[in-house]
């Protein structure tokens, strides 16, 4: 019963008359008569009140936590107030990719701050609109660094999972080649990495966050791919990079991270955002849209799409990547949120997830039978190893309410596309849950864990 | 100075060795250029295939070789400015090629300009 | 008007967060950054006032007539944002158990059902992020599916050259080369030439139906016989879908694989450009080839499954997720009837306005009827009066529309491309067409008055070759 049409039926009645046909059959009078479909299976339509019913119900059959101790790749953090009431603003859900640029400005120069606010968090000179999330910007950065006689790329083997299968899954008919740096004590392994030469190694991929929550020392990583003239692609968490040494601290040519932490719900898994930033003389390798100042005729101040020549648009089966629709309202999530955070409401959001983080550690290493297995060179996320099962505090604390850390078993293994986890994990007769804390964790709901894990 | 059919001039300043530049006709076409990209010296280039491109804000144009050989330079000026092609399309050149082997067909001036009329 | 950084004011900030002592980071010298990050720092007056100020330079779909051709500028139903919004969804962790996130997986199951009916298709992966992606997704899900069978040698895609560029640059993407088919002046597919150009090496075609003339290609049965008989396979590119949903299925018409663009045909806002969702469907044997993490119906309750013969995946999760419960909630609302509807009245729209600019002495890039959209070709003033598409579109802005798609397709000279969606009214329709009726008098009496227009914007004609020549991608304090 339902549609969207601002037209009665009688009005379109006389616009087919107007056209001179009487049925809108006639409409499709071109098609051929074989394939017109004769019935549509579907169910009958419905009423808003009549779908935000089953839409409520269906939400119903989901379980919404308040008290969330998981990451892995999306994070639970506060959302200002004035994040949800900006992008709710018609005019920025409803518009288009900003082509024409004197009824658009709104929208560019929002893109144009977003970029900046990249820029500044990365310390890079260049990033692009944004992209669809961290692990697909990703595989974008590794398109970037392609360069003759330079086929081959070392991938941190500890990024994300979903990370490096979509990395492998992207390039899987290319002709690059693609070793992982392994796992060594929950890092990865530097000296391996040091052991490595040839000069056909065109780029080395490293996030400064690993899964396991460790810190790796990308300045380290970027000094020896600098040696071996191969580019360093950073991954950078967005809240901790208030933190944490920047990618041009660490001397990173490429940035690429999830902006998912930046005002983004957890929302099932998406739409999160990809962010890309990079050196300058990377700039004509950028995928996607970048939004340019310039100036009108008059000399005002003035935003464009520009270096559209690199893209799919123009370029064709020659583009670097094929992207076009990227995350904008997402990108602009991140930029209320950047803006109502500043400089130290970003800072505080990281101390307290640190703080969290490890006054927990603490706590839970002090229970007996519980270890946490890795050192304390982390942020806010950390892998602990008991005797009991995973499945059993994961059960016990949904119980209570409370989403436990991600049992690394093989239920999750499956989830996350992986085939084995950290050497130490699969070694080890205990089971393994990553933690993970933010500024949403009260103080109260880390003695509730506590006391609920003595209790196991 | 000769042309191509795929409008480059080309002009051989040694018996083997020639500059490769745009035609006034095609860079008219292809309006103010933004960027060029150009191989690098001690590339090897092929007579008929693309060694570069040039683009305008909404275009992007090929540009092939007229000829076989060696890349000997590049004009660095023009990578910084291309507008210096639009200015002063035939005396900027692109790039020098030496060893120069074989070559597409070439036009002279006269023959060019009425094959320009005539893709019109 | 102000970027926000130069709004920032030392000191200003919002009170968000608890205090938190800055020593409690104990992390070694090496792990910290030494310069902070230079974040604007404002009140949430100014943040609240900066960003009402750029919406106001912002035209959306709300605003008014947003006739975009190929890109389906319908109305964004206000309810689906909202449904998008319950935290029942929005609160979900992707690496919830599996009987913690019935609700999402039952909503995808059942999108995929409702969508494989229209369609034709057996199956559908909701990962893509966009329509590209899912391109990209569809091309992977071809090659797996060739080199299953050990058909190493398939490696060419066939392209019509009136095709959206995201086709050929996604085939590259996936490895594979692009063979260029020639159409001809309505956009038809070449049937002659297509049958010279496949072989043994054919790994498939890419086709949008109706294509980017707004004609539907009336050998379309040949055309994926031809492929299907050289041993390959169609894809059809979802972008022109919404004048045919419900009337004809791809899956009908021989496609083995769809991508839909769910921010074109299903309503989804397109967000100042995403996020979109690019679903991907395909027939029996192309199922197991769907990207990792897909809904199954195990009886009781469902479950994400893996196949040994995925692609694998092109992203993290499950897709944009949001995205595809807007295109559900339209679905549902819409019904088989509604989408009906939606199709025939879209359709019925772009005649009525076709017809109506025809009497205005505009010529179109083809005669007759057309689908969803048409292109109108404005060569003539260009050679009589020296007024481009270009003008002709920016004259348009200072008439509160949004101009049509520009010099799109390539094929047609001076092209604007039109597409009034079916969610515009006849007034709107007739009103427009007085407005594009008095500016093509006006470039024949005063060229120069649309040579300078805009005129009532906040910018007019920005200098795009500078902004190349000199990219300026970021704020810069003196």
């Amino acid at each position: 019963m339902g549609n969207y049409l601002p037209s009665t039926p009688a009005e379109r009645h006389a616009m087919l008359e107007r056209l001179g046909l009487q049925s809108m059959d006639q409409l499709y009078r071109d098609l051929p008569k074989s394939l017109r479909l004769k019935h549509l299976d579907l169910p009958e339509g419905k009423s808003e009140l009549e779908l935000r019913e089953e839409l409520e119900s269906l939400g119903e059959e989901n379980r919404v936590y308040k008290k969330i101790f998981r990451g892995a790749g999306a994070y639970h953090h506060y959302i200002p107030a004035i994040v949800n009431q900006v992008t709710s603003k018609e005019s920025f859900i409803t518009a288009y990719t900003p082509y024409q640029a004197e009824i658009s400005q709104g929208v560019l120069q929002s893109i144009f701050e977003y970029q900046t606010m990249i820029c500044r968090i990365t310390g890079l000179e260049m990033a692009n609109a944004s992209l669809y999330d961290g692990a697909s910007a990703l595989a974008e950065a590794i398109t970037m660094c392609r360069a003759r006689k330079k086929n081959r790329f070392l991938l941190a083997e500890a990024f994300h999972p979903m990370y490096l299968e979509t990395v492998l899954t992207y390039f899987k008919h290319d002709d690059l080649q693609f070793e992982y740096i392994p796992l060594k004590d929950g890092h990865s392994d530097l000296d391996w990495l040091e052991a490595q030469t040839g000069d056909d190694i065109a780029a080395i991929a490293m996030p400064q966050l690993n899964f396991y929550g460790q810190i790796e020392d990308c300045a380290r990583v970027a000094k020896f791919a600098h040696a071996i003239k191969a580019k360093m692609i950073m991954g950078v968490h967005p809240i901790a990079a208030a933190l944490l040494p920047s990618a041009a601290e660490c001397a990173a040519d490429i940035a690429v991270g999830e902006g998912q932490p930046l005002g983004l719900p957890l929302s099932f898994g998406g739409p999160y955002l990809g962010f890309l930033a990079c050196k300058g003389d990377l700039i004509r390798q950028i995928p996607g849209r970048i939004v340019g100042e310039t100036t009108d005729k008059e000399g005002r101040r003035a935003f464009v799409l520009t270096l559209q020549a690199r893209e799919q648009h123009i370029r064709r089966e020659k583009a670097g990547s094929n992207i076009c629709t990227n995350q904008a309202l997402c990108a602009l999530r991140a930029s209320v949120y950047l803006a109502a955070m500043g400089p130290d409401g970003l800072e505080a959001a990281a101390l307290h997830s640190y703080e969290k983080a490890h006054r927990f550690a603490k706590a839970i290493s002090e229970i007996p039978g519980f270890e946490v297995l890795y050192g304390p060179e982390f942020f806010n996320e950390f892998v602990v190893i008991s005797e009991k099962s995973s499945e059993e505090i994961e059960n016990k604390l949904a119980k209570r309410g409370i989403l436990s850390g991600l049992p690394l078993n093989t239920s999750y293994k499956q989830r996350l596309g992986l085939e084995h986890f950290s050497p130490e994990i699969e070694a080890s007769e205990k089971t393994a849950m990553l933690w993970c804390l933010t500024e949403m964790n009260s103080d109260e709901q880390i003695d509730e864990v506590i006391s609920i894990l003595k209790e196991a | 100075m000769k042309y191509t059919k795929s409008h480059e001039w080309v002009d051989f300043i040694e018996e083997k060795k020639v500059r490769i530049g745009l035609s006034a006709h095609a860079v008219h076409q292809l309006g103010e250029l933004v960027f060029v990209n150009l191989p690098e010296v001690d590339d090897e280039l092929e007579a008929g295939e693309s060694f570069g491109d040039a683009e305008s804000i909404k275009a992007v144009s090929d540009i092939y070789s007229p000829v076989s050989g060696r890349v000997s330079a590049v004009n660095e000026e023009v990578l910084d400015n291309p507008a210096l092609v639009n200015e002063a399309p035939e005396s900027t050149w692109l790039i020098e090629v030496e060893e120069v082997s074989e070559n597409e067909e070439l036009l002279d001036e006269a023959e060019y300009k009425s094959f320009c009329e005539s893709e019109a | 008007m102000k970027l926000i950084f130069e709004r920032s004011q030392a000191g200003r900030k919002l009170s968000l967060l608890p205090e938190v002592d800055p020593k409690s980071c104990q992390l070694p010298e090496k792990f910290r950054r030494a310069e902070h990050i230079r974040l604007p720092e404002l009140s949430e007056t100014e943040i609240s006032r900066h960003y009402s100020a750029l919406e106001r330079r912002v035209f959306g779909v709300n605003q008014g007539f947003f006739p975009l051709g190929s890109c389906t500028m319908k109305y964004n139903p206000k309810i689906n944002d909202e449904l998008a919004s319950l935290p029942s969804f929005t609160g979900v962790h992707p690496l919830q158990r599996s009987q913690e996130i019935q609700g999402c997986l039952k909503l995808l199951a059942r999108l995929e059902e409702r969508l494989c009916k229209l369609l034709a298709m057996d199956a559908m992966t909701f990962q893509p992020a966009a329509g590209a992606h899912g391109e990209f997704t569809a091309l992977l899900m071809m090659k797996a599916y060739h080199l299953s069978r050990g058909d190493e040698k398939r490696n060419k895609i066939l392209i019509p050259d009136a095709a959206h560029g995201t086709n050929p640059a996604s085939a590259a993407m996936a490895g594979f080369k692009v063979v260029n088919v020639p159409s001809d002046a309505k956009g038809y597919v070449d049937l002659e030439a297509l049958k010279s150009l496949v072989g043994e090496d054919t790994a498939g075609l890419m086709l949008t139906n109706p294509n980017t003339l707004g004609l539907f290609d009336p050998n379309i049965e040949a055309i994926t016989e031809t492929i299907h008989a050289a041993g390959g396979l169609n894809y059809y590119d979802g972008a022109n879908l919404n004048p045919i949903m419900g009337q004809v299925r791809p899956g009908d018409m021989g496609f083995d694989l769809v991508h839909l663009n769910l921010h074109k045909t299903f309503s989804t806002p397109h967000g100042g450009g995403g996020p979109g969702s690019g679903p991907v469907g395909c027939v029996e044997i192309l199922k197991p080839f769907l990207p990792q993490g897909q809904p199954i119906d195990c009886g009781d309750a469902y479950e994400l499954a893996n196949s040994s013969k995925s692609i694998g995946t092109v992203r993290s999760f499950y897709g944009n997720f949001l995205v595809v419960l807007r295109a559900f909630a339209y679905v549902e609302l819409l019904g088989a009837e509604g989408i009906r509807e939606a199709s025939e009245t879209a359709v019925l729209n772009a005649n009525y306005l076709q017809e109506g600019m025809r009497a205005a002495g505009f010529q179109t890039a083809h005669e007759g009827a057309c689908m969803h959209e048409f292109v109108l070709s404005l060569a003539d003033l260009k050679k009589n009066y020296g007024v481009s598409a270009l003008d002709f579109a920016k004259a348009l802005q200072d008439e509160g529309m949004h101009p049509p798609t520009m010099y799109f397709p390539l094929i047609v000279s001076e092209a604007l491309m039109v597409e009034p969606t079916e969610t515009e009214s006849p007034e709107m329709l007739d009103h427009v067409i007085e407005v594009f009726t008095r500016l093509r008098k006006l470039a024949e009496t005063n060229p120069e008055a649309l040579k300078s227009t805009p005129k009532t914007t906040v910018i007019s004609r920005p200098d795009e070759v500078e902004a190349a020549r000199h990219p300026i991608v970021q704020y810069q304090e003196d």
